[in-house]
């Protein structure tokens, strides 16, 4: 073991090997627990080849997944763009499961594989332990239990009733899988102690603000009796639902229990991966920031070269490059440029705060202690509400944002706001609202369905912002929606806020 | 912490999506084979194959949001020059990367789908639906050698074959039908025993103790931990090994009057049964005979390069092909096949020959014997019937094993040969 004050090199040269690899993670581990504060699963590190990458790749990084036609065809695309060179592979990849498993791969150089374990194995990992998201949405201890049972399951259904009636079945929940997640935990079903306790305080609360004169309001007008039917409808039939598969597995007329359990197989995972969809720029950010700092620290203490921190820093500089919007290159806001650049500020902000942090950040500006607000910030924010809470100006003038406004009859688009004073909170909010997934994501619900006529499932798009839904995606989505229910379903998009009819689709019915 | 060495598991883990993936887009993979086929060299064909296929049955959809039309608001880095309140004019087709995802118009390609085949996916849909004709039957009923096949148990054997797991459940079953005293409990007694013998406290519970415990034990001697009746082996059958092994002929006419071009349809042919024969047998042998009005086994070398002058005379290659069958290809061991290839010529007054040949003695002990009359490119030849042809034309019955087809151009080969081994009632998709 290095000593302090007889520091030596970790490794020398690009060759890995096991041995070497434990003692980086355990350099590591003293230097994030102890400097940083970081609590993490206990870790697992696997070391794969660049073929069983791309087969992690294609089944959604999970070491285990069922089997469905459209791995294997991520797969022969992944593999085609790779062999040509148009696409590298990721360093790693990391499970979001106690004991948290990091792929590594052999390619790497041992350099490579410090920067990868700081990241992934710290990073991601006291990301995935900590994040309020994860701990209420996943179960990092049961996911690999729970996804060998989804296997199994699946496997045993394919035996038994044909693959092309297991596909069948998986084809339309993949399709509804991102309107497969649960938004916000479920209402707890109230006890009936619980529920006469509520009715006294309600019975107290009547007589305490009771008031003559509501008496003399008008009656509401008859005609309020036919849809009372459908809220009584609505109401036992738990719509307007959200989430469709959830729907379906519990009242979809036609399907066969095993056809439920897939369901809800796929509605489990879907529901396992909404926090990673909502923490992108944090996750990658703090992953970021993690690997950064810690390898800087192992170069402080004499434990790797010059030349390692330089291969490092060489990697991490391509990572958290952010090209300016008129660039070829541009593609969207880079997460981990985002992330960190922002947690970085965080920091500054702790330790040499100036007068502007002063007055945006009182709470962290100038606290010295830089890595109990970036946990903090890590434990209890997603990335819509971290941008809104944490862009500082100096973040946005140094990318330099500026919104643009497009409206779609307008001529021309509208350069809102800059990074200057009268921009920043501005410039911040639409950030923060374009990681909102809830604002991105169209807004589809189960708003009825005829239980007794035709059976016909209604499903409402509420338009936000006169964005409509992408239309011949939306009839194959639909198609999908009807195989699973058996019966006819009708979309109708609607102003989200109007209520105005914005348009009707066709009715599509199951496919034979 | 762990660290786990997976590289050495075994690979190919997606192997089950893709073949789903395969049959799912079978029909379209099939007709973009079968099209990229028609066009492409023999040797090319069995070197895999980059397909591109349209995306019918292929997409994964979502609900998403149109890309167009509506209000947004973008957040953009590298802001140089704008103020707030400045405009911008739109790009005309949202085809100059303002940031936001337009689908730029890249052509009718973009909906594609390209993936590469390896050689033996190409092949498994190149020679789908095509079988050996006959071959089941003569097999099983002309096999020599065994092999040997696990069928259950039995009760004797060697003691190489003992089935571990069997007898012990059996020896277990037994032990506790009999109620042999378990080891724990004789242990436990034991100690009990000794306690109190050293401390001399309760001797009446001693003594009891002492029987109890003699009696377990000649229990335990009566009921034996493994008996022979427990013991259970694997068993093997004797299975008949089916012959695995096929020689193939090839026949060629090389005299004057077979073009380059000829030649080459023939080799196509050839090939094409090779790669054929090959997916259906562990080992396959070939021997070239070529022939002008006498015949020689050649190599491969010579047999399609080396010109020969000479007449023609068939029923010389065929008493090679007889000659070389019984001396090195006996037909209870090897599948025999044959193909020939001319352009039609042959000495009239060796007809009733070969035809005789043919019939006694080759069609007999060949599984299959196919004839590919090549022709001239342009040359018509309609309504003409050759020489061998007319031959050949009387020894081939329906459901027999001589197969007679003519090719002219290059895109024929493909169409023929699997009309030649398309499965019974299967219709080759042409």
């Amino acid at each position: 073991m290095p000593s302090s004050d007889a520091p030596s090199l970790l490794f020398d040269g690009a060759d890995w090997d096991f041995d070497k690899v434990r003692r980086v993670h355990d350099s590591i581990e003293e230097i994030a627990t102890t400097e940083m504060g970081l609590s993490t699963y206990p870790n697992q590190i696997e070391v794969i080849t660049a073929e069983q990458m791309l087969d992690a790749y294609s089944s959604i990084g999970m070491p285990l997944m069922y089997k469905h036609w459209s791995f294997g065809k991520h797969f022969a695309a992944d593999e085609s763009m790779y062999r040509k060179g148009m696409r590298g592979l990721a360093y790693e990849i990391v499970i979001n499961s106690s004991p948290c498993i990091s792929y590594i791969m052999e390619e790497n150089t041992m350099a490579m594989q410090t920067l990868v374990i700081a990241h992934a194995a710290f990073g991601h990992n006291h990301f995935f332990k900590n994040n309020g998201l994860f701990r209420q949405w996943t179960d990092a201890k049961g996911i690999l239990d729970y996804m060998d049972f989804a296997k199994g399951y699946i496997m045993r259904a394919e035996e038994r009733h044909g693959h092309a009636a297991v596909e069948r079945v998986l084809d339309g929940a993949h399709a509804l899988m991102n309107n497969g997640v649960h938004k916000y935990p479920r209402k707890k079903v109230p006890d009936l102690a619980a529920d006469l306790q509520r009715e006294r305080e309600r019975q107290a609360y009547f007589e305490q603000t009771y008031n003559d004169l509501w008496r003399t309001l008008p009656k509401s007008p008859e005609g309020v009796h036919e849809s009372r039917e459908l809220a009584d409808r609505k109401a036992r039939l738990g719509l307007p639902e959200e989430n469709l598969l959830y729907f379906l597995e519990k009242t979809a007329p036609k399907l066969a229990p095993w056809q439920r359990e897939i369901l809800r197989i796929v509605r489990h995972i879907a529901q396992y991966f909404y926090p990673q969809r909502q923490t992108k720029v944090m996750n990658e950010g703090c992953a970021t920031m993690c690997h950064y700092h810690i390898c800087h620290r192992l170069h402080q203490k004499g434990m790797i070269s010059d030349g390692a921190l330089l291969e490092i820093l060489h990697s991490h500089t391509n990572v958290v490059f952010q090209p300016a919007f008129d660039d070829p290159r541009y593609s969207g806001l880079n997460p981990y440029a985002l992330g960190f650049a922002m947690m970085e500020d965080i920091k500054r902000i702790a330790l040499t705060p100036t007068a502007e942090d002063r007055d945006w950040f009182p709470d962290i500006a100038g606290c010295n202690d830089p890595w109990g607000a970036l946990r903090a910030a890590w434990a209890d924010y997603r990335d819509e509400s971290f941008i809104l809470q944490y862009l500082s100006p100096s973040v946005m003038r140094k990318m330099r944002l500026f919104r643009l406004h497009d409206e779609e009859q307008a001529k021309e688009i509208k350069v809102a706001a800059i990074h200057n004073e009268r921009g920043y909170r501005d410039v911040r909010q639409t950030l923060a609202r374009s990681y909102d997934i809830g604002r991105m994501a169209p807004d589809i619900q189960i708003v009825d369905v005829d239980l007794e006529g035709d059976r016909r499932l209604v499903v409402q798009h509420r338009v936000a912002d006169g964005i409509l839904l992408d239309e011949a995606e939306a009839v194959r989505t639909l198609r999908q929606l009807a195989n699973l229910w058996g019966y006819e379903v009708r979309l109708i998009e609607v102003s989200a806020e109007t209520d105005v009819v914005f348009k009707q689709h066709e009715d599509v019915g199951p496919s034979e | 912490m762990n660290i786990i060495d997976r590289r050495l598991n075994p690979s190919g883990k997606s192997l089950a999506n893709r073949q789903r993936f395969l049959r799912r887009a079978r029909a379209q993979i099939m007709k973009s084979v079968r099209e990229a086929s028609g066009g492409r060299s023999i040797t090319d064909i069995a070197g895999g194959e980059r397909v591109s296929i349209p995306m019918d049955g292929l997409r994964e959809p979502s609900f998403h949001r149109s890309a167009k039309g509506g209000t947004r608001d973008h957040v953009l880095p590298g802001n140089r020059e704008y103020v707030e309140g400045d405009t911008i004019p739109k790009p005309e087709r949202g085809d100059d990367g303002d940031g936001g995802p337009d689908g730029s118009p890249d052509g009718g390609g973009e909906d594609d789908f390209h993936f590469i085949l390896s050689r033996d996916e190409f092949l498994d849909i190149f020679l789908e639906d095509l079988e050996l004709p006959d071959l089941v039957k003569r097999n099983i009923a002309k096999s020599q050698s065994f092999i040997p096949a696990r069928a259950g148990w039995s009760v004797t054997g060697s003691p190489s074959n003992l089935n571990l797991v069997r007898t012990m459940r059996n020896s277990l079953s037994r032990r506790i039908a009999l109620k042999r005293p378990k080891s724990d409990e004789m242990k436990e007694l034991e100690a009990k025993i000794r306690g109190l013998e050293e401390s001399g406290d309760d001797p009446e519970l001693l003594s009891e103790l002492r029987l109890l415990f003699d009696q377990m034990l000649t229990k335990s001697r009566r009921v034996p931990y493994i008996d022979p009746v427990d013991v259970r082996y694997n068993r093997f059958e004797q299975l008949p090994k089916p012959v695995t092994q096929a020689v193939m002929f090839c026949l060629m006419d090389v005299s004057g009057s077979m073009t380059e071009h000829m030649k080459d349809l023939a080799k196509r042919f050839f090939m094409l049964l090779y790669l054929f024969l090959n997916r259906r047998y562990k080992h396959v042998d070939i021997v070239f005979i070529r022939h002008t009005h006498e015949a020689k086994e050649v190599d491969e070398d010579t047999f399609f390069y080396s010109t020969e002058t000479g007449g023609t005379v068939v029923s010389t290659a065929l008493t090679e092909m007889k000659r070389i069958i019984r001396a090195r290809y006996s037909p209870t061991d090897w599948n025999i096949y044959a193909a020939q290839a001319s352009d039609g010529d042959n000495t009239s007054s060796d007809n009733a020959t070969s035809a005789a040949l043919l019939e006694h003695d080759l069609l007999p002990l060949a599984q299959y014997f196919a004839y590919i009359e090549v022709g001239a490119e342009y040359k018509d030849w309609l309504g003409r019937e050759t020489d061998l042809w007319r031959t050949y034309k009387v020894v081939a019955k329906p459901g027999g094993n001589l197969a007679m087809r003519k090719v002219r151009v290059r895109s024929q080969i493909f169409p023929v040969f699997r009309e030649l081994f398309s499965r019974e009632g299967v219709n080759a998709i042409l």
